[in-house]
């Protein structure tokens, strides 16, 4: 059996059913499975919704994991986005200190990040920032920790490249 | 009221009573159309229009209109259990025993919570079942109202699936979705929560022929092309091993499995779940597999090169630690309606999922159609090998032993009934004897807690055997801590006649606790004595059935001769064998242990 973990984006398509999320959800902590991100919302057609768990598992795990949500009466389609080409998305607000020479610097390494400040007081920003979770993770990385006041993150959305898609 | 009940019970056993049911009024409800109907009556209609024999249930405040609705109906019949988990594994036995979808209903609460391991067993072994389950008024729900449980989700990991209904009008399409959920696919459990208020709104009713449902589609026919490889692989193979489980039952595929095992002269074990999909007497037949199975079906299997398995998981009770069986190298075939079976524990080579009985059908016509035969010479030698390991004769113990030995008294039950019964079992040592050494030539005959491991079930799923095949021989093997876990439905045998033998092994143990204290914690036995038994035979006689106590050897097939003659065919006889207390259960593979690793009864 595979034992290497890797990172997969799991998109699947589902009836938008009171209680569907929850049969996801306990689905996975039923099995011990790994849940790094989930989101969820109604798609184009509102009896449908559409979610993204990101998680972590060997190949061997990741197959259970698919076969299982499959095997979920109110799951239509299940997609590994990772196993083909695909974009990956995520929203991320963060509020930050901002006084003095750091006020400047924030609004720089934010614009670097093409960051949106969407809220400024006389001493904080609120920045807005979409893009992978490495590239949530490195703006993070690339500020000073004590002018983090709070950070949001959606999880990550994800979609196929061209062609590839997730239809009922 | 008992007396008219008792009347009606008689009735329905004998089959002569159609109609005599206490105040079953005709009303509209039996070929009319309702323009208008409440919830409660789409609930009755819904399972009458499912043909649906009988129901096990027990009523309560949240299914009171439910309930009204039955009392005016008598297109089927309900049976009042009396705890809402026999009710549970009653429906689920029917389901067992018949191949159709079981019905229990109960009330919110802890009438569901009752209700519980009745469902989580019915889903450990895949069993077809509807559970209608009262709830409070949807205005209520949230409220922690009077005998509010959320269902839906105390029961969402133990169900294939459940619904709870918010609206009069889909009432009776949820009811067909369940129905349809229940039975199809990989069969299981499905819970139908039905508010209070819902089950006085009205709508106007139709049952739906056929229900479409784009997110369940089971796959039914094998893929070809996997088909054909299959085929080529067990024509090339030198060592082959059938391996089946419960899937050949449920999947009712045991003609073609034993028609296939015929045709290519392979071993065929089967698992606990397997029993009677393949003939126990037939002489490719190894026995059980597992950590309780024969020496030569275990070794075997751990010796094949090319291993069909069929409606069967690979669970750690059958192939012991994963990592000593993959030891030995072998090619997989594994059939499964259920892709989620296929590679979850062992990798396979050649993966089917389908419908057992498909499968095996298009397998056969492959065969048939093959130029190669398997080759004999190898086949000789490999069966030469298996009876070399089957005269090791690993079922052997004590004949001459001066105190009944448990062993016996299967062996003589399958004499007495000629291996034709209906056999259950609650769990611990006495089910792995049953299993041993009761020979189910026969699909569906052996009904017993496989997954989940369910004490108190084998009373409960006597009822519900003998309700579904009135006429039949049904024995109940138990043992005095198990039989005690729903004893309580002595009674309903009682008000409806239900005339099953319980044979009760009594070792004042609970046997499986205390062999594994024997062997794995220094012979402490901590609490696996059953003090303070009552006088079974008072006992069954204090609910009007007959009680037997026997405590000598010689005794044992006399006794059973005369619970199982004409004279006491419309009775309940309670058997209370006084069976060796320090006898245990071999072969056995410790857990953790490979499954060549086994411990025999002479090595100790």
């Amino acid at each position: 059996m595979n034992n290497n973990h890797h990172r997969h984006i799991i998109s699947l398509l589902m009836e938008n059913e009171a209680g569907a999320l929850s049969r996801v959800a306990g689905l996975f902590s039923a099995r011990a499975y790994n849940i790094e991100s989930l989101t969820v919302a109604p798609t184009e057609d509102a009896t449908l919704s559409r979610m993204t768990i990101v998680t972590v598992g060997s190949e061997d795990i990741i197959e259970q994991i698919t076969k299982q949500l499959n095997k979920l009466i109110d799951v239509i389609k299940v997609m590994d986005l990772t196993e083909g080409r695909h974009i990956e998305r995520e929203l991320m607000l963060v509020k930050v200190k901002a006084v003095g020479a750091g006020r400047e610097e924030m609004k720089r390494t934010a614009d670097i990040f093409r960051g949106r400040i969407i809220d400024v007081t006389d001493s904080t920003y609120t920045i807005e920032l979409t893009g992978t979770g490495s590239k949530l993770d490195a703006f993070l990385e690339a500020i000073d920790p004590a002018f983090i006041i709070e950070t949001v993150r959606t999880g990550a959305s994800g979609i196929g490249r061209g062609e590839r898609s997730l239809k009922a | 009221m008992p007396a008219v009940q008792r009347v009606s019970g008689r009735a329905f056993l004998t089959g002569t009573g159609q109609n005599d049911y206490p105040l079953g009024f005709t009303n509209e409800l039996i070929s009319g159309h309702f323009m208008e109907a409440t919830g409660a009556e789409i609930v009755v209609r819904c399972i009458a229009e499912e043909g649906v024999e009988f129901v096990f249930g027990y009523p309560g405040g949240a299914v009171l209109n439910i309930y009204d609705e039955i009392f005016k109906q008598n297109r089927f019949k309900h049976v009042l259990v009396r705890h809402e988990q026999a009710a549970v594994h009653a429906a689920d036995a029917y389901a067992r025993a018949t191949g159709r979808v079981g019905v229990a209903l109960v009330t919110s609460g802890p009438g569901v919570t009752n209700a519980v391991t009745g469902i989580a067993t019915a889903y450990m072994d895949s069993i077809p079942i509807v559970v209608v389950t009262g709830q409070v008024p949807t205005p209520a729900i949230g409220m922690d109202a009077f005998q509010e449980v959320d269902t839906v989700g105390i029961t969402r990991p133990c169900v294939k699936h459940n619904f709870l209904v918010k609206d009069v009008k889909d009432l009776a399409a949820t009811m067909k979705k369940a129905f349809h959920i229940a039975s199809t696919g990989r069969p299981g459990p499905v819970v139908v929560d039905v508010p209070k208020d819902i089950t006085y709104h009205k709508t106007e009713f139709e049952y739906p022929a056929s229900i479409e449902m784009r997110s369940y589609n089971p796959v039914v026919k094998g893929h070809s092309g996997q088909m054909k490889r299959a085929v080529q692989m067990l024509l090339e193979a030198r060592r082959p091993m059938i391996y089946i489980g419960g899937g050949v039952v449920l999947g009712n595929a045991a003609a073609q499995l034993t028609e296939l095992a015929t045709l290519l002269g392979f071993p065929v074990t089967n698992t606990l779940m397997g029993l009677g999909g393949h003939p126990a007497t037939d002489r490719q037949n190894l026995g059980m597999l597992g950590m309780h199975g024969t020496y030569e079906a275990n070794m075997a299997m751990q010796h094949c090169d090319v291993l069909l398995a069929v409606g069967a998981r690979f669970d750690d009770r059958v192939i012991g630690n994963p990592a000593h069986f993959a030891r030995e190298q072998r090619r997989i075939i594994h059939v499964d309606i259920d892709p989620s079976s296929i590679s979850k524990r062992v990798k396979v080579d050649v993966p089917i999922v389908g419908d057992v009985k498909s499968v095996l059908t298009d397998m056969l016509a492959l065969l048939r159609q093959a130029k190669e035969k398997p080759d004999a010479a190898a086949l000789n030698a490999w069966w030469t090998q298996i009876e070399l390991w089957r005269a090791k004769n690993c079922l052997k113990y004590n004949r001459q032993s001066p105190i009944i030995k448990p062993q016996y008294v299967v062996e003589k039950l399958w004499d007495v009934t000629k291996g034709d019964a209906f056999v259950t079992s609650d769990v611990g040592q006495h089910q792995m004897w049953a299993a041993q050494y009761y020979k189910f030539d026969k699909p569906r005959r052996w009904i017993n807690s496989g997954g989940l491991g369910t004490m108190g079930v084998g009373l409960p799923y006597a009822m519900g055997v003998q309700l579904a095949h009135p006429e039949a021989q049904v024995a109940c093997i138990t043992g005095e801590s198990s039989i005690q876990m729903c004893i309580q439905e002595l009674s309903t045998c009682k008000q409806y006649r239900i005339p099953i033998k319980i044979i009760t092994l009594n070792n004042r143990y609970m046997g499986m606790v205390r062999q594994w204290q024997e062997f794995f914690y220094g012979s402490r036995y901590a609490e696996s004595y059953m003090e303070s038994l009552p006088d079974f035979v008072k006992l069954a006689e204090s609910y009007g059935h007959i009680g037997m106590r026997i405590e000598k050897p010689e005794d044992v097939e006399a006794a059973l001769r005369e619970a199982f003659s004409p004279a006491l065919k419309e009775r309940l006889v309670f058997m209370d064998f006084q069976t060796d207390q320090t006898e245990n259960v071999f072969p056995m593979v410790e857990g953790g242990k490979g499954l060549s690793e086994m411990i025999l009864a002479e090595e100790l």
